[in-house]
């Protein structure tokens, strides 16, 4: 193995760290320079995502610490471009003092996540989520005149490292039970024989670290809080990249990995494995998410709840397994950032003009603002599942193959239960949706309104993302048949 | 051709967003207008096949789940489009005067007409399930927005119940899907589905589109969505949303799972009667016009789900009629209590109402609104009464013991119109009637176009109803649950 060929394929990687640098270094010399550093910033993801489309198909580097493959370029690709579409949300975002240094942290993030996604190694998955939690840790604390963004750093902080623990000690039980930390190679020794009870104890342990990182109840505790805390262009973030990267990692633990110990969440056949507590996870966070989220009348905190509901959602894929469970997913998942990137876009815009996120300060955002009203329906109904928006065609696609999976429709109550919930989350959606189109805004006070001037960046990005919304949703076979060719 | 009424309603709706506000309602009405034409264009060729659902496009969409753009039409659908397109052409006319925030207006409204368009003409499944879904939201939008009395409950009750039969619709497509492995309508409908599935799957599937057509109990989104709504709200609801639920019960539910279909059809012909006298009864007791045909309508719908539930082809055929037939009434009687009467005098009570001369004030609207009650309660040259003796006829021989509960039913429904027409009419006593009220503003022409377009098509339907019966009774034959 030559340096030059780790350099050629950890190229993405090493780009990320070098901007990040670059960046960090602008932002030294001028700290209130604005403009510099997200532009730098943003090319330095787009070359990324440039390389990383030439990587080749196949490599293996370390015994798979570093695996590059169709699934795996593809999911940084897709890490990468929502960094990207995160660069111009903080860059407007005024409060940041000290923009360069934020940048930075969102690119060690971002490298954090290209770790995450390109490993097939238990050790090097635990650095980048390391690496990840520890970037996202200051970002969510960032701003430093608001009490609530430091309750959000430390809760997040307090919670992940716990959570951080319980991965680590899971992933010594099961290296000690394996003897190894590769995934390919542990699931040839679970493959062998019975599971024995301490490995059972260490596949549910690296779960518990996963589950929080999704957010999915009961570990979802932070979530609420670090979302309407932080700064909107971190909440943004650990909302979508984050997400995304923990999904990829975490089917492949537990599609790859723990293969054999995948025992049966169907009704009335239950075996014990690790789908059954995804499936017990899942129906619990959809529960729990969306009769919270009726309560709220937060923006930020109602997408925190949401968000709980739809990794519930998002977790059906993965109980099913399979290849079109996995494909389900993953396309479910991507589609979800992209629609919170743009969501916390909206909120952002809405917050610095009105200085707040709550419902009030969304009424008559119609009139104000119409572009970004129409956007935000677009997201707030692709979460709800309505056509022909791409949440519709990526929940149609998760629940048909959890129905088809589990032998005899064994998973139809889960499936049940899913419709249940996103029936349950259409009223708070629309409630939101109905402060915005309906309710008449506050008498306007002087020196408020269409104060900041300088909304064009956001605005573009926000429109940029509704219309990929609205294109994936009338032609959702692009995206899915991308992905489901990558997935092995 | 036909499948330009969707592409023509669709364009509209995003040309009346780029366009001035003042163009908006021209724009409207010119999507509508264009849309009932290329309807009745269809209607009077005579080389296509309607007796079968014969496929007008088709092209892949989503090739890896085998989806398809695949759009069709038969007799059924037919009568189905041309209902949609009278009511969205006599709907834009009554909102004639809607100025405030009217591009929005007209852009919801449109979106509803096109995804009704395109639901009629679906062949696949999940693409009339994605039209069905697309419906709901326009309708929140537009009531909550531009409705009247308790609007925002009135509109959040409406969508949270369609999106309720959305759900179990949800489920109830993807069972099709996973079990039968296609979503071609006409490939499943071929399919023998298991007796064991088909004995669940077709209640939950019959079930959810049935909310939308106002199956008791699950009606009471109905008259509450209704009222809230503004008068082309209601006439678009009564006129073409009701017949969603509807047709696609009769598409989709019956003809895949003919024997869950066979399993259940009694309690659904219970569930109809039970609507149509309970529905009457209670019209009988409101005292706000809207409410009085708000609760018509489910009764109205209640034979349209008899209708079904006899499974014998006059029964279904007088069921596809009775949706048309609705259509055309409900749409009309709605723009009379919501614009001709509620816009000039604002309330709706009846108690009120009949203090005011309203018949020597109105008198257009006095002559609509018989019109309009006498179609409604069945008097024969109306298409009402076609409609519902045909679905009698199928009735008793399938049930006859519904026929004679119906027939009081039908009593009802005679002395609640009766009932509405006095107090909102006839009341009060010309000679003594109050000089101080001021003068109403005489009813506009286009309100008269609209209101003359549905009386039109329900008098020629009422005289000839072969017209009709000709193209829908081949389509009905076809399907598989007769057999």
């Amino acid at each position: 193995m030559s340096y030059l060929n780790l350099l050629k394929l950890g190229a993405p990687e090493a780009i990320v760290v070098l901007i990040a640098l670059a960046v960090l270094t602008i932002g030294l010399t001028n700290d209130r320079a604005r403009g510099l550093p997200g532009v730098v910033a943003a090319f330095g993801i787009l070359i990324a995502i440039w390389t990383t489309a030439r990587l080749p198909q196949q490599a293996s580097l370390f015994g798979g610490m570093l695996v590059i493959s169709p699934l795996n370029s593809l999911f940084k690709m897709i890490c990468l471009g929502l960094a990207f579409v995160t660069v111009p949300l903080a860059v407007s975002e005024k409060s940041l003092r000290n923009p360069g240094e934020y940048l930075a942290m969102l690119l060690l993030g971002t490298l954090g996540l290209l770790l995450l996604v390109g490993s097939e190694e238990l050790l090097m998955i635990f650095i980048g989520l390391e690496l990840l939690g520890l970037s996202l840790y200051v970002m969510a604390a960032f701003d430093k005149t608001d009490v609530r963004s430091a309750e959000a750093g430390l809760k997040y902080y307090l919670f992940g490292s716990t959570a951080s623990a319980f991965t680590l000690f899971g992933i010594s039980l099961v290296y000690g039970m394996s003897g190894t930390t590769s995934l390919a190679l542990i699931t040839l020794k679970l493959g062998m024989g019975p599971i024995q009870p301490l490995m059972a104890v260490g596949i549910v342990m690296t779960l518990i670290g996963f589950a929080f990182k999704i957010a999915a109840a009961p570990f979802h505790l932070w979530a609420p809080d670090a979302y309407q805390g932080a700064p909107v262009p971190s909440s943004a973030f650990i909302a979508s990249g984050s997400k995304v990267a923990a999904f990829v990692v975490l089917g492949k633990i537990v599609l790859i990995g723990f293969a054999p110990a995948h025992g049966n969440a169907g009704w009335h056949m239950m075996q014990p494995g690790w789908s059954p507590i995804l499936a017990a996870l899942a129906a619990f966070s959809i529960l729990l998410g969306n009769f919270v989220a009726l309560a709220q009348t937060n923006v930020r905190r109602l997408l925190a709840y949401s968000a709980v509901a739809h990794a519930g959602y998002t977790l059906l894929g993965l109980v099913a397994g399979g290849r079109d469970g996995f494909s389900a997913t993953l396309f479910y998942t991507t589609i979800y950032a992209i629609t919170l990137i743009g969501a916390f876009g909206v909120v952002g815009m809405v917050k610095r003009e009105t200085g707040g996120d709550d419902f009030q300060n969304f009424a008559g955002l119609a009139s104000r603002r119409p572009l970004a009203a129409g956007c935000m329906a677009i997201f707030m109904l692709s979460l709800a599942g309505l056509p022909p928006l791409a949440g519709f065609f990526g929940k149609f696609y998760l629940f048909s193959a959890a129905f088809r999976s589990g032998g005899n429709h064994g998973l139809l109550w889960l499936v049940v239960l899913a419709l249940f919930g996103s029936f349950v989350s259409l009223y708070y959606y629309l409630s939101v949706l109905k402060v915005i189109f309906v309710d008449q805004p506050p008498a306007a006070e002087p020196g408020q309104g269409r104060t900041a001037a300088g909304q064009f960046l956001p605005l573009a990005t926000i429109v940029i993302l509704a219309a990929a919304i609205l294109i994936l949703g009338v032609l959702p076979g692009t995206l899915a048949a991308v992905i489901t060719k990558s997935v092995p | 051709m036909i499948a330009w009424t969707i592409y023509i309603t669709f364009a509209g709706a995003l040309i009346v967003l780029i366009f001035p506000r003042s163009f908006a309602r021209w724009i409207a009405l010119t999507a509508a207008v264009a849309g009932l034409l290329v309807g009745l264009a269809m209607f009077f060729r005579r080389d296509v096949d309607l007796g079968h659902f014969t496929t007008i496009v088709r092209v892949p969409w989503i090739p890896a789940l085998g989806m398809n753009y695949h759009l069709a039409v038969d007799g059924i659908s037919l009568t189905l489009v041309l209902v949609t397109g009278l009511a969205a052409t006599s709907a834009i006319l009554f909102s004639w005067d809607v100025s405030d925030r009217a591009k929005e207006f007209f852009f919801w409204l449109l979106l509803v007409v096109g995804g009704s368009y395109g639901v009629f003409l679906s062949a696949d499944l999940f693409l009339l399930f994605l039209f069905y879904e697309l419906v709901i939201v326009p309708k929140y939008f537009l009531i909550a927005i531009f409705g009247s009395t308790n609007k925002e409950y009135g509109a959040m009750k409406l969508t949270l119940y369609s999106f309720f039969g959305g759900a179990l619709v949800f489920l109830g497509v993807i069972v099709a899907y996973v079990a039968g492995g296609s979503f071609d309508l006409n490939q499943l409908s071929q399919f023998q589905f298991p007796s064991s599935l088909q004995a669940w799957a077709f209640p939950v599937l019959f079930l959810g589109f049935a909310v939308l057509a106002g199956i008791w109990p699950l009606h009471t989104w109905a008259p509450t969505g209704h009222v809230a709504a503004p008068t082309a709200g209601s006439m678009l609801l009564a006129g073409i949303v009701m017949k969603l639920g509807a047709y696609a019960a009769l598409r989709v539910a019956m003809n895949l799972f003919p024997d869950g279909f066979h399993m259940w059809r009694n309690l659904v012909a219970v569930l109809a009667v039970i609507g149509i006298v309970y529905a009457a009864a209670v019209a009988l007791r409101q005292r706000d016009l809207k409410f009085v045909i708000g609760y018509s309508s489910v009764s109205h719908m209640g034979f349209v789900l008899l209708g079904l539930a006899t499974a014998n082809a006059l029964g279904v055929s007088g069921a596809v009629l009775q949706m048309f037939s609705h259509g055309v009434i409900g749409a009309l009687l709605f723009a009379v209590a919501g614009t001709m009467i509620y816009r000039r005098t604002h309330t709706r009570d009846l108690d009120a109402l009949s203090a005011i001369d309203l018949r020597h004030a109105l008198p257009f609207a006095a002559f609509t609104f018989v019109v309009a009650s006498a179609a409604s309660m069945g008097i024969p040259g109306f298409s009402g009464f076609a409609a519902e003796i045909t679905i009698l006829i199928g009735t008793w021989k399938a049930y006859p013991a519904a026929v004679w509960i119906v027939g009081a039913g039908m009593v009802l429904v005679a002395a609640f119109t009766l009932r509405a027409l006095k107090r909102s009419f006839f009341d009060a006593d010309s000679t003594n009637s109050n000089p101080s009220q001021p003068p109403m503003e005489p009813i506009t022409i286009p309100e008269k176009l609209g209101a003359g377009l549905l009386m039109f098509a329900t008098l020629a339907v009422g005289l000839y109803p072969k017209i009709l019966l000709d193209r829908i009774q081949p389509a009905v034959e076809a399907m598989r649950f007769l057999r």
